[in-house]
């Protein structure tokens, strides 16, 4: 099983609204973290203006040379993204995944405010679950 | 035909072709932000205009490049804040990105001379056709007497090598 170093979950604002750390080398703070994730929502959006073609939805996959980052924009603007081993797969299923459960505990929660930080206890629960698992298993869904 | 530059107009590429030409355009900026080159194959669609284009191209490779060093997860060391400019090969840096409609390389040589090509999504790894195409740059343009360096580039024979050379990427 591939590695998956983080996950964040950025609101359409570029707020940061979830942030898991799967064990980084490095720490990463929480400003840190606020910083590099408001920093990807700029990114993502100049990468759309920057296409040569109509129609971009901005950048699904960034790879560097120790790590992948996997990018998915739901409709409705929230992204999310996780970072990966060079070369992981099936990054794309899991954030599908992250979706549904995102869609699941956290918009379903009636205590739960828009843009807010995600603080659901099933959430959690079904994510850890979730990026321990076989990925391979998402293939089915 | 005259070699090594000194003709101020570069002729144009041929009208592409459906198939076969996988190449949108290619910028080559110094380490001053300076764009070099801009050479464009296929571009349909035109945002910004070409300066505006240049600097905003500018402006998301260094801050990706700031990104990255700072999220690189497998180095333990303070990195410094977000935004400080890296030395050329200093920390983690990114070789490509792609987004539904194009695939974005990139190559930083040491003396920070950045190289990107912007090809169609389904494009495999080119970090090796970037190196090649930083050899063609040190043979065509830095080995060129009447090349000043910062200045942008006016070389028939580079362009044209370059143009028959990402014509057969794919």
């Amino acid at each position: 099983m591939a590695a998956i170093y983080s996950l964040y979950i950025i609101n359409k604002s570029g707020g940061l609204i979830y942030y898991k750390d799967y064990g980084s080398a490095g720490r990463m703070d929480t400003n840190d973290s606020l910083r590099v994730a408001s920093l990807w929502h700029s990114m993502h959006a100049i990468s759309q203006q920057l296409s040569p073609v109509s129609g971009c939805l901005g950048i699904e996959l960034l790879q560097a040379d120790t790590f992948d980052l996997h990018c998915f924009q739901s409709l409705t603007g929230t992204k999310f993204f996780v970072v990966s081993e060079p070369g992981a797969q099936h990054m794309e299923s899991l954030l599908k995944f992250v979706y549904e459960l995102y869609t699941d505990y956290v918009l379903k929660n009636p205590f739960y405010e828009m843009e807010m930080p995600i603080r659901c206890e099933l959430f959690d629960i079904n994510l850890t679950q979730a990026v321990q698992k076989d990925h391979v298993t998402f293939l089915g869904r | 035909m005259q070699f090594f530059g000194g003709s101020e107009i570069s002729p144009s590429p041929p009208a592409p072709t459906a198939s076969g030409n996988n190449g949108h355009m290619m910028y080559v900026f110094n380490r001053n932000g300076v764009c070099l080159l801009y050479r464009e194959w296929n571009r349909p669609l035109r945002t910004l205009d070409a300066q505006q284009d240049q600097k905003l191209m500018f402006g998301l490779l260094f801050s990706l490049k700031s990104l990255t060093a700072k999220m690189d997860p497998t180095s333990a060391v303070e990195k410094g804040n977000l935004g400080m400019p890296q030395l050329p090969g200093q920390g983690c840096s990114f070789h490509s990105f792609r987004t539904n409609t194009y695939k974005l390389s990139f190559m930083e040589s040491p003396s920070g001379i950045k190289i990107i090509l912007v090809t169609h999504p389904r494009t495999g790894d080119l970090r090796e056709s970037l190196k090649y195409i930083y050899n063609l740059y040190v043979e065509y343009v830095v080995k060129n007497p009447l090349y000043t360096p910062g200045s942008p580039i006016r070389c028939e024979l580079f362009n044209t090598t370059l143009d028959q050379y990402v014509r057969g990427i794919s």
